[in-house]
């Protein structure tokens, strides 16, 4: 759902802000596509529903159950699939939420961000703390065990306090999901224009890394599993959903700047395919009552590339890249063969990674700097 | 190597404020290679002159020296057009500077030759004019031109008065025993003072006030006259027609369809073509193809008689073969060679390599087509792990080597990474093996990475200059500071007026080489001048200053050093490399060492965190995008130890930043 009541300072994806949006429209395209992409992939059996955006939450419960209609006409949707919903605590009322649970929607992930009203206004969010803590509240009433929420941590001018004190709010609140985003200045945003023109300071390197292993600390103490770069779950509430991203298993994106990644069948290829959807919604909607789909752009990716996917997404993993899944993309070559002289080399005696029975995985160290040794292991890839 | 605050790699500011005045280029740019050849002007016709109604008593051979921007090239013009040697035109503007570079910079480089005829109560004279380069880099030239001369015209500037090069030239002159005229410039100026000028010569130089003569070049005033003093006061050349040919080679030039062209005056005898000469130096027999004099261009002649100057072509067909200051006599009628004079004597070295290796061989002949014109550079291959295959450059300073550098760039459009200049030293060496190796006992440095280890070595000396430094008094306060500061030692100080004082110092050639005149400009409001001569090599407490990033030396940033500059030198370098270098995965220490102690020492620190926060289907397209791009980088990364640093981060280290 491609569209948001108002643009966060931070926020650089594709949404759009528009006066009126013509809701069915929107929704037969969102249904065609599906349909479309889903016999294109000839997925048989559907794990997970993903309603992100933009603001979904902003979307009629009717436009996520015809979706879901969809799916399930199309593939089959066990009853015990995932199916998320990402929420904005401005528009997650007791009823609405309902409305959604009813819809078919299982989980809820909310975008509470902050729980101080004034790293609120600076995020450019459109609600306060106070509402954030009423929504997170009636979707664990209605989504128990199965309710996510976002922070974001590193703000401009927070301190190492602030952030604790804002997580332990968090922690008194939180069901058993929750996901700690560092602040990315992204190019474009208000934000990022406020701390590279100098209105803004921007933190120091060394308080973010603090940040991090204090929430770290604090999550692990609390009985959550550290599960990837920034998600932690406790009673084994992960998310399926984004594990298959960095699982690298096959996904359709279906709606304006949705990505995909899967082996269209359909037409008789048998290579994993990336894909990206027209970006413009109005486009996108053309396109698809045209010819079934939106899809902007779609390139094959070499063995090579999905080779390079599955280390840098499966790292980021507490359970790392296993031998069986290293095994399906690459049959030749094992990760003893790539990684072997890196495991017993530098990396390993730094104590960042480990290669072992299990697999290759980060340790806790190794995580938080794993976008320093990717490109070393990316290298050591292309040589082998 | 002094780096403090001055170390130096690109010279895109011009040297001297006064000279970006100069009006650029009436000469379209030229095509490479093809500076000495092409002219501007016409030449008088093929017709050949005879050059035979020129008796030797009839000749004056002399040169114009005088300070940077004093005037020289305009009175060049001014006795060019005065002769009809050129149209006068308002165009003449360093009619004599050919090069793209000299005009750009309004300095003359390469020194150039003209012939001129002036009739002077009913005597034909033939005037030859030596033109000589006007920096302390090219004092070389200077003398080189001062050697087929008997004279010379001495330049002041009527409101600037005596500065240090005047100084300098006017002992050239002075030592090779010439007449000198002199002559106060720019009488047109509104804060001209020709009487204090006057007086500043009577006491400098002795010279009788009443025998200046005060003229503008610009406007034309009183030019006549000095042609008249030419003629008066500068005795003819003594050598006789009847004699056997005796030619001193005094510059070469190179043409890229004739060959050399060598410029020769003839000190006894004559020459023509079909004559076969033989060079005193190597000893190879030539046949003359062509002779002529410069007007300024070639003009052939039948013949040179003796006292004349001129060109000759005669099948050379490298630069090396015309050796400046090198005899040519007939064959069989061999001669007593001329003393010949000094040859240009490398005083700074830096290493050069293409900014990428690809360019290498295109670097390579277009060194090699530019040292062929200009002689005095030196060049050895030599290579570095950081910079690949290079070369490395010996140049009479630091003014030529930008200069070289400008016309590679300009004439043959390659760009290059020039290393940190340093000067030559030498080493005594005290260990009989490396006395064997070596072959003798003393060596020269031109590369740090050469530097012979103390234990072996019984004294380091290095290069030494005289400098002349003439100031304002107000400014000498400030002056005797910062020579004191480039371990200098006061020889002399003398006030030329109330108001001017010269000062003699004896440097130390690294202390000057990089900035020492920037810093002199500056702190005197650019009113201090300064130009120096070679004085000998002195005992030195010379070190080898490296660089270490966790332990492991950095090739290109080592530097010879003086130990009293080494602790704040080495302070600067590990500041700067801190900035260049990006963070690691571990902690980095930057160190600057002697031997086997730390003098100085930074400390990059660890990354801690470095993941970026989300990464979910919609992002990693992007992200996989840049971190190949990130992968490729890491194949570029010039890798010391296990630190990883950009190919540019070096260069940067030493690259004077305009801001600090």
């Amino acid at each position: 759902w491609p569209y948001c009541r108002k643009r966060c300072s931070y926020c650089n994806f594709n949404t759009y802000v528009v006066p009126a949006v013509d809701e069915a429209a929107v929704r037969a395209c969102l249904v065609r596509e599906a349909r479309t992409l889903l016999r294109l992939s000839q997925v048989k059996s559907i794990t997970s529903v993903f309603f992100g955006g933009g603001t979904p939450s902003l979307a009629t419960p009717g436009t996520i159950a015809a979706v879901l209609e969809a799916v399930a006409e199309a593939a089959h949707l066990p009853a015990g699939a995932e199916v998320t919903l990402e929420a904005n605590p401005s528009s997650t009322t007791t009823q609405r939420l309902a409305g959604f649970k009813a819809a078919g929607v299982n989980r809820l992930s909310i975008g509470v961000q902050s729980l101080d009203d004034v790293e609120l206004r600076l995020l450019g969010r459109e609600h306060t703390a106070a509402e954030a803590q009423a929504a997170v509240e009636a979707a664990r009433g209605l989504f128990p065990g199965r309710t996510s929420m976002d922070l974001l941590f590193g703000l401009p001018r927070q301190s190492l306090h602030a952030w604790t004190q804002g997580l332990e709010a968090a922690l008194r609140l939180c069901d058993d999901h929750i996901s700690l985003y560092q602040l990315t200045l992204e190019r474009g945003t208000v934000l990022a224009a406020q701390v590279w023109g100098g209105a803004l300071p921007a933190p120091p390197q060394d308080l973010l890394a603090d940040m991090y292993q204090a929430a770290r600390a604090m999550l692990v103490a609390a009985g959550f599993r550290h599960y990837e770069v920034s998600n932690f779950a406790r009673k084994g509430a992960l998310s399926t959903h984004n594990l298959s991203y960095w699982r690298a298993e096959q996904y359709i994106g279906v709606g304006p700047g949705a990505h995909g990644r899967f082996v269209p069948q359909g037409e008789g290829d048998c290579s994993r395919e990336a894909r990206v959807q027209m970006l413009e919604p109005i486009a996108w909607m053309r396109a698809v009552q045209s010819q079934g789909h939106g899809t902007g752009k779609r390139v094959m990716l070499s063995p090579l590339e999905q080779l390079e996917e599955v280390l840098a997404l499966g790292l980021r993993t507490d359970e790392g890249i296993t031998h069986e899944r290293w095994g399906r993309f690459s049959p030749h070559l094992s990760l003893e063969a790539v990684f072997g002289a890196a495991g017993q080399g530098l990396q390993q005696q730094q104590g960042w990674m480990v290669l072992d029975s299990g697999g290759l995985r980060c340790t806790e160290r190794g995580l938080a700097v794993l976008d320093s040794l990717l490109p070393d292991l990316l290298c050591r890839l292309q040589r082998a | 190597m002094a780096f403090a605050g001055r170390t130096a790699m690109w010279w895109a500011r011009l040297r001297s404020p006064c000279l970006c005045a100069t009006p650029l280029c009436v000469l379209p740019r030229l095509p490479p290679g093809s500076a000495a050849c092409e002219r501007l002007y016409s030449s008088r016709g093929k017709e050949k002159l005879d050059m035979s109604t020129y008796p030797v008593e009839n000749i004056r051979n002399f040169s114009i020296i005088a300070h940077v921007d004093h005037g020289k090239s305009t009175l060049a013009d001014r006795l060019l057009e005065i002769t009809g040697t050129i149209a006068k035109t308002a165009h003449n503007k360093q009619v004599l500077d050919k090069l793209q570079v000299e005009r750009e910079r309004g300095i003359t480089v390469k020194a150039q030759s003209a012939s001129l005829f002036y009739n002077h109560e009913g005597i034909n004279y033939l005037l030859n004019l030596i033109d000589t380069p006007g920096h302390v880099d090219f004092s070389y030239e200077v003398s080189r031109s001062l050697s087929a001369c008997q004279g010379v015209i001495l330049v002041v500037d009527a409101n600037e008065g005596i500065q240090a090069q005047t100084v300098a030239n006017f002992y050239l002159a002075f030592e090779a025993q010439l007449a000198v005229i002199p002559v106060i410039n720019k009488i047109d100026l509104k804060h001209a003072d020709p009487e204090r000028v006057e007086k500043q010569i009577e006491k400098l130089f002795d010279i009788p006030i009443d025998e200046c003569v005060r003229i503008s070049a610009k406007q034309g005033t009183n030019v006549e006259k000095v042609l008249q003093k030419i003629i008066e006061k500068i005795p003819p050349p003594q050598c006789n027609t009847a004699d056997p040919l005796k030619a001193l080679v005094f510059d070469s030039t190179f043409d890229h369809y004739r060959g050399v062209i060598a410029n020769i005056a003839l000190f006894g005898g004559e020459i023509q073509k079909g004559h076969k000469i033989v060079s005193a130096h190597t000893k190879k027999r030539y046949e003359v193809n062509e002779v002529g004099i410069l007007t300024p261009n070639e003009q052939p002649t039948h013949k040179l008689y003796a006292g004349q100057v001129g060109y000759v072509i005669a099948g050379m067909k490298e630069v090396t073969e015309a050796q400046i200051g090198d005899t040519l006599f007939l064959y069989k009628q061999p001669v007593e060679p001329l003393p010949g004079f000094k040859s240009a004597k490398p005083m700074v070295f830096a290493g050069m390599y293409p900014v990428d290796q690809t360019e290498y061989n295109n670097l390579k002949s277009a060194l090699e087509k530019l040292t062929l014109n200009d002689s005095s550079v030196t060049i050895h291959r030599d290579s570095s792990l950081a910079l690949g295959a290079g070369w490395r450059l010996g140049f009479l300073g630091l003014l030529h080597m930008e200069v070289f550098n400008q016309r590679l760039e300009q004439e043959y459009n390659m760009s290059v990474i020039l290393t940190a200049p340093t000067v030559p030293y030498k080493a005594i060496l005290s260990s009989a093996k490396l006395i064997k190796e070596y072959g003798k006992a003393e060596i020269t440095i031109i590369n740090p990475a050469q530097f012979p280890d103390k234990i072996s070595v019984s004294e380091y000396l290095e290069p030494t200059v005289l400098g002349t430094i003439v100031t304002p008094q107000e400014y000498i306060g400030k002056i005797i500071v910062l020579c004191q500061d480039r371990r200098a030692v006061q020889k002399d100080m003398l006030y030329i007026d109330e108001q001017r004082v010269m000062l003699k110092y004896l440097f130390p050639l690294n202390e000057i080489v990089l900035d020492f005149y920037d810093a002199l400009k500056s702190l005197s409001s650019g009113y201090a001048s300064f130009d120096y001569e070679d004085a000998g090599y002195q005992a030195a407490d010379l070190i080898k200053m490296d660089i270490l990033l966790n332990g492991n030396p950095v090739e290109e940033l080592a530097t010879i050093i003086h130990s009293d500059k080494a602790y704040a030198t080495g302070k600067l370098l590990c500041e700067r490399l801190k900035d260049a270098i990006p963070r690691q995965l571990f902690e980095i220490a930057i160190q600057a060492a002697i031997g086997k102690r730390i003098i100085a020492r930074e400390t990059l620190k660890a990354y801690r965190k470095n993941v970026v926060a989300k990464c979910y289907g919609g992002d990693i397209t992007r992200r996989m995008k840049l971190l190949k791009r990130q992968a490729e980088g890491k194949k570029l990364m010039r890798k010391i130890g296990n630190v990883e640093v950009p190919r540019d981060a070096f260069i940067r280290v030493l690259k004077r930043e305009p801001d600090k």
